[in-house]
């Protein structure tokens, strides 16, 4: 029943996204989403993350969980560039429904192997319709 | 390359229904699952999304989720298909991706 | 047509494993393959076998364990998530100097590896959650 197309391309890579729709520290679904981000990378495959809905308020600056007793875990996320996970794409309106700009999220980077290690921007801004695409475009869609 | 949409939350108390729409292609499966059922009944607050999509999206609602809830096929949306466990497996296989909205 | 199943929910207070186990069984009975079940985040709770839920209602553990039995399925529970939540084999018991396990049978403790395999691995990936 399988089907040409379902086969992992030649690479054998499959195209994975993992879909962050919840906040942080509320509930567990984001730290351990990120974990199996993580884990993931070591798997060699096209790893994508999509931020969108609630979710965008994992990545935002300042967040300093010492009143609440949790780990803050947002620095992880300015390491996945070292994972070699290196698209994490942002909805504008997302963005823009909960009052948020560019702006107020983390600066996350990694560096680029293909050219001489500069560091650029991980984070790519994306309208909703742009969004639906980068779904429609994917071989695994994991969401928690 | 069309996805399959699965939405367990009801209308009213969350937005995930909403967003699943928002992202939502032409072509696009919806399939609505557990509490996520109750979007399927005519006359509610949240016909209105399905109303606006102009039929442009295949929709299903699962039976024995609207069974447990007392929601009888009658008053179910024309349009959305109801489809046993059976029918959900086949719509995963159809469906290159299924996307489930949690 | 293989398919993945991810449970992110424990049971009893969400639907999601019942929902999993009637949609597992519709595709074992349509002739598809499981290659695997993944218990994630409070999912892994589906995974011991000190419940007991009254006579009168379905064991959600038990029913797992016997579709496993009937049908080779592997069942696995993440290892992180499961020690975060006290779901231990005997090994990770011991290891963790704790004076009991309570992983239930037909279930294994592995790692999160195991559900990017899935990924890689399955035709189809469902998610059943909250």
């Amino acid at each position: 029943m399988t089907t040409q197309e379902e086969l992992p391309g030649a690479s054998g890579t499959k195209r994975f996204l993992y879909v962050n729709r919840r906040a942080p520290y509320g509930t567990i679904y984001a730290l351990e989403s990120l974990e199996v981000v993580l884990i993931g990378a070591a798997f060699d495959q096209d790893v994508s993350l999509a931020f969108f809905d609630d979710g965008v308020y994992q990545i935002v600056k300042g967040q300093d969980t010492k009143g609440i007793g949790m780990k803050n875990f947002s620095p992880t996320y300015r390491a996945l560039g070292d994972y070699e996970v290196t698209k994490l794409y942002v909805e504008k309106e997302a963005l823009e429904e909960r009052g948020l700009s560019p702006d107020d999220l983390m600066d996350i980077t990694y560096e680029d192997e293909d050219d001489d290690w500069a560091e650029k921007p991980s984070i790519r801004i994306v309208s909703r319709s742009e969004m639906t695409e980068i779904m429609a475009a994917q071989d695994v869609i994991l969401s928690f | 390359m069309p996805i399959l949409h699965t939405v367990n939350k009801s209308p009213f108390e969350k937005s995930t229904f909403k967003s699943c729409l928002d992202h939502a292609r032409p072509g696009d499966a919806v399939l609505l699952i557990e509490d996520g059922v109750y979007a399927a009944t005519k006359g509610t607050a949240a016909a209105g999304l399905i109303a606006a999509r102009n039929g442009d999206l295949a929709l299903y609602a699962l039976g024995a989720d609207l069974a447990a809830r007392g929601i009888s096929e009658k008053s179910v949306i024309e349009g959305i298909s109801v489809v046993d466990y059976g029918g959900f497996v086949d719509l995963v296989a159809e469906h290159d991706v299924s996307q489930a909205w949690l | 047509m293989k398919f993945g199943i991810l449970i992110n929910e424990g049971p009893y207070t969400h639907q999601a494993s019942d929902s999993a186990y009637q949609f597992t069984k519709a595709a074992l009975e349509k002739g598809h393959e499981i290659y695997r079940v993944f218990f994630y985040h409070d999912g892994v709770n589906n995974g011991t076998r000190l419940s007991v839920p009254p006579q009168d209602e379905r064991n959600i553990q038990n029913n797992w364990t016997e579709l496993a039995e009937q049908h080779d399925l592997d069942l696995v529970v993440c290892v992180a998530a499961a020690q975060r939540r006290g779901i231990l084999d005997e090994s990770e018991a011991k290891r963790a100097g704790k004076d009991a396990d309570n992983i239930a049978p037909g279930f294994r403790i592995s790692g999160l590896g195991q559900l990017i395999e899935t990924g890689i691995e399955s035709d189809r990936v469902v998610a059943f959650g909250d």
